[in-house]
């Protein structure tokens, strides 16, 4: 399988670079044109992010997608990268903890992640440290709470 | 029938005074300012959602609100009807309210859709005002998701009605005595 292959090649370049403990699993998740999907340690990704895009052999240099995932025991931030060099697609997530709630940002490396990154901590309350405007995008500004979290509390309740 | 006023204009002669019997309408002032106003309801450009398509519809060639009187404007200062034409997210709500604000009375609002009516599909939303009634006093709701340009052209009609009736009656009427 050639999508396999590709994510052998891709963990032990990641491994190699970063040590054994950056990729935690990896696996091809069929239904996203077959990319590999790689959960990576949450403190490396900024670090990962950048050896995707200007690693030559890969290059993935477009940010298609970014947002948080919310689940009863911890919380997700997925990253869908693109490269329309080689036409390969790597999906990556970090975990994240619930009650303090912190990943790197990618702005950095991706421009396009900064208002991805902010609709996120504004859904989600992610805190995406060393992003330059943190605030939120979607909600105003002055309102309470993060809603598309499991344990959010609307305050109305609706008719 | 024979009708036998006596105009009291006495410094127009005999046929003149014939002619004018067939020619004046007595009324009172404010008739006469409903009539008009029912007959120039000018709506606020304002679209909020899907119900926006089909106002745009309604104000196109193949409905042809004009020929009713409505022509849209694009400032607030010289509309007389709001259509909330859509979904009212509880941030756009105090930007609705100022646009109303702003509007000169007589200023009424039509409630287009069942979004803008109680809250529509997203009545459970986190983000979604339940009926735009909470935030402007509403004159007419038309049902629908979305209600087609003939709906909206019905509930002009009913607008136009209801500005006649309550000229006639010397009163509001409003769902909640708004």
């Amino acid at each position: 399988m050639a999508d396999e292959q590709f994510m052998t090649r891709l963990v032990a370049a990641l491994r190699q670079a970063f040590g054994e403990t950056v990729v935690l699993e990896a696996q091809v998740n069929p239904s996203m044109y077959g990319a590999p999907l790689l959960y990576v340690q949450t403190e490396r990704i900024a670090d990962v992010a950048r050896y995707l895009r200007d690693e030559p052999s890969l290059r993935l240099d477009f940010l298609n997608d970014l947002h948080g995932i919310d689940f009863p025991d911890r919380m997700e931030v997925f990253y869908f990268l693109q490269s329309h060099q080689h036409g390969h697609f790597v999906a990556l997530k970090v975990r994240v903890d619930r009650e303090n709630p912190h990943v790197p940002t990618i702005t950095g490396i991706y421009p396009a992640a900064d208002w991805q990154e902010r609709e996120t901590y504004d859904h989600f309350g992610i805190i995406f440290d060393g992003h330059p405007n943190l605030r939120r995008i979607l909600l105003p500004d002055d309102w309470v709470g993060h809603p598309l979290r499991k344990d959010y509390v609307p305050h109305d309740e609706g008719v | 029938m024979e009708m036998n006023l006596d105009l009291g204009l006495e410094a127009v002669d005999r046929i003149t005074e014939e002619q004018l019997k067939k020619n004046v309408l007595f009324t009172t002032l404010e008739d006469v300012l409903a009539w008009a106003r029912s007959n120039s309801t000018w709506p606020l450009t304002f679209g909020l959602a899907c119900c926006a398509i089909e106002m745009m519809a309604t104000s196109g060639s193949h409905f042809d609100a004009d020929r009713f009187g409505i022509f849209f404007r694009n400032s607030p200062r010289q509309a007389d009807v709001m259509i909330v034409s859509g979904t009212v997210t509880k941030k756009m709500a105090p930007l609705l309210r100022r646009l109303y604000d702003q509007m000169a009375e007589p200023r009424w609002v039509i409630a287009m859709g069942s979004c803008a009516t109680a809250g529509g599909p997203y009545v459970r939303s986190y983000s979604v005002v339940k009926g735009v009634d909470q935030i402007v006093p509403v004159d007419v709701y038309i049902p629908g998701c979305p209600p087609s340009p003939v709906a909206l052209i019905y509930g002009f009609q009913k607008l136009r009605a209801k500005i006649r009736y309550e000229a006639r009656a010397r009163k509001r009427v409003m769902a909640h005595g708004g």
